[in-house]
């Protein structure tokens, strides 16, 4: 099963290592990379990848891809189920149109050469639901970011000033929840919607509690970067999906000027397109996008991820379960909601975004002009699966982003309304090949801080994806429709080494890996003991009987810090 | 004696119960989890055709049935763990044949009503926490659910409500229950008409009051227009719902209603709707092949890939067309619960049993493989009704093997035998 291999003539593009598509060799054993020297005496298979792209597997930093929300929309959306991809045989029936069953999950992302793919959103409470449905996705490695930004021990301990405690709550937290970060959402916003409400402003008091989105930000910033975790804050700002956001949204990536890390951002902004909104209503909405990317390129500490709507259907779940409601009451759509006891919430609300609807061609734009203006090291290609549409779509992304001229070509099929309200039919920027692969490899490993992924230097994970592509014989400009189909299928993808699909067929079901943060040993468990055992009186669940261990996981992984 | 032990009998799933292994006795249980939780009869040993075999043997002949069926059922599913559930999916994915769960026959047109409007729900515990208003409509957990009320929706003292004085709790049912008597209020229907009496409490709540009669369903106006009242001015409530409303006329229809009488509320201010499940693991019933295979029951895969239709697909209705072969019957009961013409042809065809107890189906199984008692003997996750996970422990050691365990060979050999 765990062949050396010699990936042989390849055309390698890598950027975290600087090679720009040069002819190189790949060398692989034990499901790393290695020297050629490594390989003597070796069983050795030889791919011949002559002419062809030869990167690192793909990360999807931001897709939601297990939990309850997700199997929510499952069950809420049977008309999504009938695309059958593929029928029980040696591999795993696999159906689903934008809503994936988990095999399906596993393997699309594999045909694609995604690699590794990361849970954007638990509930800390139903963080075992999120396991379990991460441990049913064959192929791919994966994590999942627990949330905190409503959680009453996080509220109680910002109001407090408890920065100690706080630490301690989020160390316990991931622990407790085989979580990997800290992630954000709509901070502040989702408690007062348990009474209707929402927040309007960085600076609005959270209902019961002394204290604002504001410093609920910074406090788990602050908390994030003394722990020292591999992931900054993941935030999914206030505001979420209303004309004129974009202000609160800039707002929030100036918290970030406070602090400082060598390593990496102390701040990600995620799926920033349904937050760069300006205008005061429906009819006068417009891009805010290009003061936003100015924002962004003007800050050494924040990065972004796209969150590109797709035409099409799409399904939007969120913890943001007051937008959730907005939608529904928009759309007139069916409507899913998931408070979760003192912890946060969720909703679910199946949507699509039509081409000649002047607000979602508006939407489609704004993402592709966070990705055009933003410093190629900063921004990521997401569609916040399945918020802005399907993963599978992403090479449609990269090579817009790549192509004035099929932007032209989308351009005419849109609502007119995106000329007048957004920049993007003047916006000439047209990316490189190196830069959308590190912004789909090497940019994501490094925001959530995973030396060993995204690259393919000596001692990175075997996680490689080879396409029929030669990037010194491409016009990624006027080569569009190649570049699309290049990347909707990679000749080869290899996962810890081992060859899982090749030509778009899956070859070995293979089980990847959990990754989890444990923080606990930076930190004082004692120091919450009390309230611990004060608070989860109003726990529905003793605390106990509260969080995963790590034998329960299929293959945990896990990181000490 | 062993703390923080983990119920494995009805939806409420409390996980503060202690055991006493020396005594062989739980503590703080109610008494239908007591029981379960108390030495009881157990099927002694595999038997095929009523004679004792080994569990090697046992499985092997019941790969050798479902391999054999060109189109088995594999049904039940509600009184295990997640872990068997999983392996069950898999398992009738491999044979190609019907996959389908207790809830087919109790709350699954709640599911349908999903389908048509969602629902907006929330966790027991938010339940528990913030819930001023909370009406049982057509459910009894004091006698279904006997700690439910003190753990989460009654008497439980929540953060931001104290204790019960703080909330009002309401029953609508068509007899006096149990529960009605803890109630502030109870109000008396007649059979089969939730569904005007909630077309008619959404009149009122959109301002439409003039177009109500001065009785619905038994209820007058002025107590509707009371009720109305007392669910715009909560601050946040909860209607648990249970089968008196899957099960009467109506069905899906009654909750669908349900939920747009939620969405209306939720303009103004905070409501939650759900379902009061009944079996430990009835929701992971569901769950487990929502994620493995896209639907939560009634899923054939005799085209190798899975497709839902209920009025097709669901186990009685499958029983009844004798459109199966052979049937795996695990942690239920259908021959005591399903009608005479679905039971007709479970006699009539090969029928696999797994379970701890002896029961109706035991008598017309011609495989029996007896399982662990998860929760007791074997560990495993469970989804709370409210789809809540909890990991349910091994408290005692034991001879039967595990559901997990028992499938796990058993999808081994289909394998072995197809090649």
């Amino acid at each position: 099963m765990h062949h050396a291999l010699h990936i042989k003539n390849g055309i390698v593009i890598d950027p975290k290592n600087g090679v720009k598509a040069e002819k190189m060799d790949i060398f692989v054993k034990n499901g790393k990379i290695v020297e050629e020297s490594e390989l003597k005496g070796e069983d050795v298979k030889v791919i011949d990848a002559t002419n062809k792209l030869v990167v690192a597997g793909g990360v999807d930093m931001h897709a939601h891809i297990a939990g309850s929300k997700m199997n929510t929309g499952r069950t809420m959306r049977p008309e999504e189920m009938r695309v059958v991809r593929n029928i029980a045989n040696k591999f795993r029936a696999a159906i689903g149109r934008v809503l994936l069953t988990s095999p399906a999950i596993g393997y699309e992302y594999t045909k694609m050469g995604y690699t590794s793919v990361f849970e954007a959103a638990q509930p800390p409470i139903g963080a075992l639901h999120t396991h379990e449905e991460l441990d049913a996705i064959p192929m791919l490695d994966k994590a999942a970011l627990p949330v905190f930004g409503n959680w009453h021990f996080v509220l109680k301990y910002v109001a407090e000033k408890e920065m100690e405690k706080l630490k301690a709550f989020i160390a316990w937290a991931i622990e407790r929840t085989k979580g990997f970060g800290v992630k954000v959402v709509n901070p502040g916003g989702v408690e007062a919607w348990m009474y209707g409400g929402n927040v309007s402003s960085l600076d609005d008091q959270v209902p019961g509690f002394n204290v604002t989105p504001r410093e609920i930000i910074l406090s788990l910033i602050q908390a994030t970067e003394e722990l020292k975790l591999n992931h900054s804050v993941h935030l999914h700002c206030n505001r979420l999906g209303v004309p004129g956001n974009y202000e609160t949204t800039i707002e929030s990536i100036r918290l970030a000027s406070k602090f400082s890390n060598d390593a990496r951002q102390v701040l990600h902004v995620t799926h920033v397109q349904f937050n760069s909104y300006a205008g005061d209503s429906w009819r006068t909405v417009a891009s805010g996008a290009e003061e936003i990317a100015k924002t962004v390129n003007a800050m050494d500490n924040v990065t972004i991820d796209m969150g590109q709507p797709i035409f099409g259907h799409a399904t939007a779940m969120t913890g943001d379960a007051p937008f959730q409601f907005t939608l529904h009451r928009l759309t007139g759509s069916r409507w899913s909601n998931k408070d979760s006891e003192v912890e946060g919430g969720a909703g679910i609300v199946p949507i699509a975004y039509l081409p000649k609807n002047p607000v979602h061609a508006l939407q489609w734009a704004i993402g592709m002009e966070l990705g055009l203006l933003t410093d190629s090291d900063k921004v990521v290609l997401t569609t916040d699966y399945p918020n802005g549409g399907p993963f599978t779509e992403y090479p449609y992304i990269m090579a817009m982003l790549m192509s004035r001229k099929m932007r032209e070509g989308e351009l005419e099929k849109v609502s007119p309304f995106v000329q007048k309200a957004s920049n993007l039919p003047a916006i000439d920027v047209e990316k490189t090949l190196e830069e959308v692969i590190h912004m789909t490899r090497s940019l994501p490993a490094r925001i959530l801080g995973l030396p060993n992924k995204g690259h393919l230097g000596i001692g990175a994970d075997a996680d490689i994806a080879i396409y029929d592509l030669d990037p010194l014989n491409v016009d990624t400009s006027n080569d569009f429709e190649k570049i699309y189909k290049t990347f909707k299928t990679a000749v080869y993808t290899i996962k810890d080494g081992i060859i899982v699909a090749k030509d778009g067929n899956l070859v070995e079901e293979y089980w990847g890996k959990t990754y989890w943060v444990d923080a606990t040993g930076r930190v004082d468990l004692e120091a919450i003991k009390a309230d611990l055992e004060d608070y989860f009186r109003y726990y529905s669940v003793e605390l106990q009987n509260y969080g995963v261990e790590e034998s329960w996981l299929k293959k945990p992984e896990r990181i000490v810090i | 004696m062993v703390e923080n032990v983990i119920c494995t009998f009805c939806g409420s799933v409390c996980d503060d119960g202690q055991f006493d292994i020396e005594q062989f006795k739980s503590k703080k249980l109610c008494k239908l989890g007591s029981s379960k939780f108390s030495k009881k009869e157990r099927i002694k040993a595999p038997m095929i055709d009523g004679k004792e075999v080994s569990y090697e043997k046992a499985i092997e002949k019941a790969a050798e049935i479902l391999v054999n069926a060109k189109k088995p059922l594999l049904y039940g599913w509600a009184s295990t763990v997640n872990e068997a559930i999983r392996l069950g999916v898999i398992l009738t994915e491999k044979v190609r044949g019907i996959y389908d769960q207790c809830a087919s026959v109790c709350h699954a047109p709640g599911t349908l009503a999903v389908i048509e409007e969602g629902l907006p729900g929330g966790s027991l515990g938010a339940i528990k926490n913030r819930a001023d208003v909370v009406i049982f409509w057509g459910a009894n957990p004091m006698e279904a659910h006997p700690r439910h009320g003190m753990r989460y929706s009654i008497s439980a003292k929540g953060l931001l409500i104290k204790d019960r004085k703080q909330r009002k709790v309401i029953v609508v049912d068509v007899r006096p229950t149990k529960t009605a008597k803890l109630a502030d209020d109870f109000i008396q229907i007649k059979p089969g008409y939730d569904y005007p009496i909630i077309s008619a409490l959404r009149a009122i709540i959109s301002g439409n009051a003039d177009v109500v009669p001065d009785e619905v369903g038994g209820v007058s106006k002025e107590k509707l227009m009371e009720l109305a009242e007392t669910m715009k001015n909560a601050k946040y409530g909860a209607i648990l719902y249970g089968l008196g409303v899957t099960q009467s006329r109506g069905r899906d229809r009654n909750i669908e209603n349900a939920v747009k009488l939620i969405q209306l509320l939720n303009r103004t201010t905070r409501w939650v709707i759900w379902p009061m499940r009944g079996h430990y693991n009835v929701v992971g019933a569901g769950e487990v092949p929502a994620w493995e295979a896209g639907y939560q029951y009634a899923i054939d895969f005799s085209r190798g890939y899975p497709r839902f239709s209920p009025a097709e697909f669901s186990a009685v209705e499958v029983l009844k067309r004798k459109d199966c072969d052979a049937a795996l019957i695990i942690a239920s009961d259908p021959a005591a619960h399903f009608p005479k013409a679905a039971v007709k042809h479970l006699k009539d065809i090969p029928v696999i049993q797994i379970d701890p107890f002896p029961n109706m189906t035991t008598l017309l199984a011609n495989v029996v493989i007896p399982s662990a008692v998860a929760g007791l003997e074997a560990e495993g996750t469970a989804y709370r009704m409210d789809g809540i996970p909890l990991r349910v422990k091994k408290v005692v050691d034991s001879e039967y093997w595990s559901d997990e365990q028992i499938l796990e060979k058993l999808l081994e050999k289909v394998e072995e035998f197809k090649g």
